[in-house]
């Protein structure tokens, strides 16, 4: 087969894994060898559905014996089959890398016969590039499922960052949907991975040269839609994985249809692209706002909210804690105040040791004042001129996007083709928006 | 002090700016415009010629870090690199306040000068970032070649982006919005003024990495997912031009004009650190 069909069946049959960063590692270039890392990432494209593209993703092969149910590559699919050489995709790696199309591989596979022989050859695609042509970008492998711990670890110093996909947000959907795997077998390697990763920091301490087990750290990812998980569930057992294996992100992919199967959705289903945009949204709230899954959600109120994002809505809820006078509130009070992101929360802390800031000055440090004004004093004062009428408030929370939806649903629910399920979901988050103690 | 319309004429370097600054200081005199060699003047009286003396430069570069502090000498010689109109005045403006308040003046979160040097060195720093994600080269008899027309003077960035990530490799990027090139060779770059370029076609490798590229591009598009306003907002339109994935006009391109003076230029500053460099204290 000519290498560019291999490439296009390869290609797009990496293309779900929303995983494509290229961070968390920085490495200096060397003489004689080629590439370098950049710790917060780089860009080299967006792809048309506006994804960064920043590393060559590919599968190594797509030949999988397995056969999970929301998968492209399942065994039972009918479609076109490849395999890379470790040799050819080393070196279309390195003549990507040389023009900077890319900032290194993600190098994920079928299972190959076995995972252990898969993995092999994942790991000899690594060395050509490691140890032959001294490739210093980025690398992101995926560990197999079920692969023996030494291949994994071997792999794990050769690569940037590793993952190993969750995809299904429980046990349950697993068994149902990937009869092959189990949770055991995914979570082993996470665990082995995580042991590795903080065994290798404390060697570092101690010795400068100990080789490096996956400086960038480990994440996964969970298919969202696929299965009837709630977000309050996701959001918690993606706080339980950051907590308890150290990962560095939990990716979400709304599931696209890809292969017709009883127990998953139809054909005709749009992917949930905004329940997983929440979900992101949500997620950045437990990794650099401090919040904790059960302060956005709990059993009861299991969905995010569709107008509203979720910090926007935990504020409104918890109007009582507001307004705050931004000249004494707390770093952590700051950051939960909508308008105000990590940045802009670090820079009032530094702005305001020059003197006391005005509300000029807030706009210009880059708070967001549409939303921020509502919930901030400025040397004691509200904003002047601040216009507190419902409507007007509920629609400086939403962007643009949410103010349409929710005034183009106002009354019109039922023309949507929305699920059930959904509809109920919104009909109850416009309840909710209508009940709200404003102004605050 | 003298506020009469009064515009100078420099030179358009850096040290040039700096003799303005110590002009005006030494004159007490603030003008109403800075003009590069080229700018045609509005000014009925002419223009102040302001003569670049590096001894006049080094003294006000020094006093920078003195009196305002390194963050300020920082952000001075990014703002410099910009697309700021007038930057040059605001750059002045900046420093007699700084010279006025001290470092303290970093702290003024409602400074206009300040802001808009600020959000111009952001802007400048962004579009260097996003170029070294969106540069493509081309392998020309084993050089690595490309052309980009960036809106600010990133050509710095550049060098030490991609002088380190292919240590080992020639190469050279055209600017050709600043008609000016970065050439680089193990192990030694430079940046210097270069105005012309034409473009020559790919061989048969470069032809086919090219289609490769394109392949993947396309195969990578999760189609029921297309989002073309948010690829535009995340990858502006103007940078497509020079891309692989997008032109079939994306030739090779060779240097007609060819110069092996290899220039040392001024090192990026690298900001919110400390250094002692050629102008450190
Ligand atoms: S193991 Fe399952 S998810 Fe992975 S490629 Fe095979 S079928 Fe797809």
């Amino acid at each position: 087969m000519e290498l560019n069909e291999k490439l296009r069946i390869l290609g797009d049959a990496a293309k779900y894994d929303a995983a494509c960063t290229s961070s968390g590692t920085d490495r200096k270039g060397s003489r004689g060898s080629m590439g370098s890392a950049h710790a917060s990432g780089i860009c080299h494209s967006f792809a048309g559905d506006g994804r960064c593209i920043s590393l060559l993703k590919v599968l190594l092969s797509n030949a999988c014996a397995y056969d999970c149910a929301y998968c492209v590559n399942r065994r039972s699919n009918d479609v076109p089959r490849a395999s890379f050489t470790p040799r050819e995709l080393a070196d279309l790696t390195m003549q990507f890398y040389r023009r900077n199309y890319i900032e290194g591989l993600f190098l994920s596979s079928g299972v190959i016969g076995t995972p252990d022989n898969t993995c092999e050859k994942m790991i000899a695609v690594l060395r050509i590039l490691r140890e032959e042509y001294r490739f210093r970008g980025y690398i992101h492998a995926k560990a197999i499922p079920g692969a023996d711990p030494i291949l994994i670890r071997h792999l794990g110093l050769l690569a940037d960052r590793m993952s190993v996909n969750i995809e299904m947000p429980s046990s349950a959907s697993l068994t149902r949907l990937a009869p092959n795997k189990t949770k055991k077998a995914i979570l082993a390697p996470m665990d082995y991975m995580s042991q590795r990763i903080e065994e290798n920091s404390r060697d570092l301490v101690r010795y400068r040269h100990a080789p490096k087990f996956a400086p960038a750290g480990q994440s996964t990812q969970m298919i969202i839609g696929a299965s009837p998980e709630t977000d309050y569930h996701i959001l918690k057992l993606s706080e339980g994985l950051y907590r308890r294996y150290g990962l560095k992100r939990v990716f979400f992919s709304a599931y696209v249809p890809v292969v017709p199967h009883p127990l998953l959705p139809g054909a005709d289903t749009p992917p949930p692209l905004w329940r997983e945009h929440r979900l992101y949204q949500a997620d950045w709230l437990l990794r650099f706002y401090g919040f904790d899954a059960d302060e956005l959600l709990d059993e009861e109120h299991a969905a995010l909210h569709p107008y509203l994002d979720p910090k926007c809505h935990w504020a409104l809820r918890h109007s009582g804690l507001f307004p705050l006078e931004v000249n004494r509130a707390s770093h952590e009070e700051l950051l939960r105040v909508p308008g105000i992101g990590a940045k802009s929360a670090w820079r009032i802390l530094q702005a305001r040791r020059a003197c006391p800031l005005s509300w000029d000055a807030l706009e210009k440090i880059g708070v967001v004042m549409k939303r921020a004004q509502y919930f901030l004093l400025c040397r004691g004062k509200r904003k002047p001129g601040l216009e507190t009428r419902r409507n007007t408030l509920l629609a400086a929370m939403m962007s643009e996007r949410e103010r349409k939806r929710y005034l183009l649903e106002s009354g019109e629910v039922q023309q949507l083709s929305l699920f059930e399920q959904e509809t109920a979901t919104f009909l109850s988050a416009r309840r909710e928006l209508e009940s709200l103690p404003l102004p605050l | 002090m003298n506020q009469t319309a009064l515009s100078y004429r420099y030179d358009g370097t850096f040290d040039g700016l700096m003799c303005c600054v110590f002009e005006s200081y030494m004159k007490k005199e603030l003008p109403t415009e800075i003009l590069g060699p080229d700018a045609v003047e509005e000014n009925l009286f002419g223009a102040k010629n302001i003569l670049t003396n590096e001894a006049n430069a080094q003294r006000v570069l020094r006093s920078i870090p003195a009196k305002i502090g390194h963050e300020a000498y920082d952000l001075v010689q990014l703002a410099f690199l910009t697309c700021l109109p007038k930057k040059e005045l605001a750059i002045l403006s900046f420093l007699r306040q700084g010279y006025h308040y001290g470092p303290r003046i970093m702290g003024f979160a409602g400074n206009e000068t300040l802001y808009r040097l600020t959000e111009a060195v952001k802007h400048l720093q962004k579009e260097a970032h996003l170029l070294k994600g969106f540069i493509r080269f081309s392998i020309h008899q084993n050089v690595l070649i490309a052309a980009i027309g960036p809106k600010n003077f990133v050509l710095p960035f550049l060098a030490r982006h991609f002088s380190e990530r292919y240590p080992d490799e020639h190469l050279l990027i055209y600017d050709e919005n600043h008609h000016m090139a970065l050439v680089y060779r193990p192990y030694e770059s430079a940046i210097i003024p270069m105005d012309e370029f034409r473009a020559a076609p790919p061989d048969k490798e470069e032809a086919a990495f090219r289609a490769l590229w394109r392949t993947f591009y396309d195969a990578i598009e999760i189609k029921p997912r297309h989002n073309e306003k948010c690829r535009q907002t995340l990858m502006p339109k103007r940078y497509w031009k020079y891309m692989t994935e997008f032109a079939a006009s994306t030739e090779c391109v060779e240097i007609t004009q060819h110069s092996t003076a290899f220039r040392p230029h001024p090192p990026v500053p690298a900001t919110g650190k400390r250094r002692s460099g050629p102008h450190g204290l």
